[in-house]
């Protein structure tokens, strides 16, 4: 890469350079790979609603998606395979103040993650998970993955995937999550918009987004290149907010229903756990916040003490 | 006179063409030229065009296309 180049990079100010970690670029995604449109709706959104950084976390586990967590010029953890929700509830319980994401693909969170994802969503822990979903386990070669549809050929199943798939957001809203939509990468602006409403809501907001994955998926099923299937995505998907989201299943090459689905209240695990304890123990709790400003209040006298000595 | 002005960083194109298809006023079309990697990036066919509205710069997955809008007395006015 030339000299001339880099500065242009550095100095030329794409919007999204502030969010991501320019000198590893270009990354590893494939050309056409929805997930760098997704990160870049994301750092749009991040820019938008105004959140401070430094209190931002974001949490990845292992996979396409995974790789995210390197990009981004965050805090952030690339944790083990489908752990990357228990990661980032023990970083939310451990800090509450902190906003944390978990961003991960479809087979992390919804395989070998699954039982993570529908517990962290009825305990309803403030978490705000973005699952790309491109409906294949697509890093280690396009096996069937909980969400591949139905006669799809993947490498597992070579005459066609037969078992029933996953519909996300019926199974977290049926779980408790307090805020769900789904859009496709070609929703980018829509994406962006739901990723800041996600940061406003307190609980467990699920955003999935339908991601092509033009060398492993749609190559295989003869669907096109990335350019065809964003075309698919444009005439087949439909924007039915607030629509069941029991009819909201995916199928190979039908209607994609996108849209807001669930945006409800229902108090948070930290919420719940304080109320808990407050009701059992009375008086005899105290929250930690006022515990850690009682001990500054306490070190602060202290440390003054010394000074009227000294004067 | 243009709006908008459009950045391309060649060097981290893949060639995907999701810019050129998507933008709303027709301003891209892929080059004939190789980057180092081989790829074939966009170039700007009708800057006059260019609204700055950033949507090559969000559909990009490379982030290697970006739009700024133009001061109205930086671009000649309009």
């Amino acid at each position: 890469m030339s000299d001339s180049l880099v500065t242009e990079i550095t100095n030329a100010g794409n919007p999204v350079d502030a969010i991501l970690r320019t000198d590893r670029m270009p990354h590893i995604w494939c050309p056409g790979c929805g997930i760098g449109t997704t990160v870049n709706s994301f750092a749009r959104a991040l820019i938008d609603s105004k959140i401070d950084l430094g209190s931002l976390a974001l949490v990845s586990g292992i996979g396409c998606t995974g790789r995210v967590a390197g990009y981004v010029k965050l805090d952030s953890f690339h944790t083990t395979h489908g752990r990357a929700i228990p990661f980032a509830t023990g970083l939310k319980l451990a800090n509450p103040n902190l906003n944390v994401v978990v961003y991960s693909g479809d087979g992390d969170l919804s395989a070998i993650g699954g039982n993570h994802l529908i517990h962290a969503a009825r305990r309803n822990i403030d978490l705000k998970v973005i699952c790309v979903n491109n409906l294949i386990y697509a890093m280690t070669g396009g096996q069937t993955a909980p969400t591949t549809p139905g006669h799809s050929i993947t490498s597992t199943n070579p005459y066609g995937t037969f078992e029933p798939s996953f519909n996300l957001p019926h199974l977290v809203e049926a779980a408790g999550a307090v805020y769900v939509a789904r859009w496709t990468t070609f929703h980018v602006r829509q994406l962006a918009r739901s990723i800041s409403e996600a940061f406003k809501k307190k609980g467990f907001s699920f955003i999935e987004v339908i991601s092509p994955c033009p060398t492993l998926y749609q190559r295989r099923n003869k669907l096109g290149d990335a350019l065809d299937t964003m075309k698919y995505y444009k005439e087949k998907s439909k924007v039915r907010n607030g629509s069941p989201t029991s009819e909201a299943g995916l199928t190979m090459t039908g209607e994609i229903i996108v849209g807001k689905f669930v945006d409800r209240d229902r108090p948070d695990y930290g919420t719940m756990m304080r109320a808990q304890y407050a009701e059992a123990l009375g008086d005899e709790y105290v929250e930690q916040d006022q515990r850690e400003q009682d001990r500054m209040e306490h070190d602060r006298t202290e440390n003054d003490q010394p000074e009227m000595v000294c004067s | 006179m243009a709006k908008g002005r459009v950045t391309i960083v060649v060097e981290h194109c893949k060639a995907c063409g999701l810019c050129v298809e998507f933008c709303p006023s027709h301003v891209l079309a892929l080059s004939s030229a190789f980057n180092s990697k081989g790829y074939h990036p966009p170039h700007v066919v009708h800057p006059e065009n260019c609204s700055g509205c950033d949507l090559c710069g969000m559909y990009c997955p490379d982030f290697a296309i970006y739009a700024t809008k133009v001061a109205p007395t930086e671009g000649g006015g309009k």
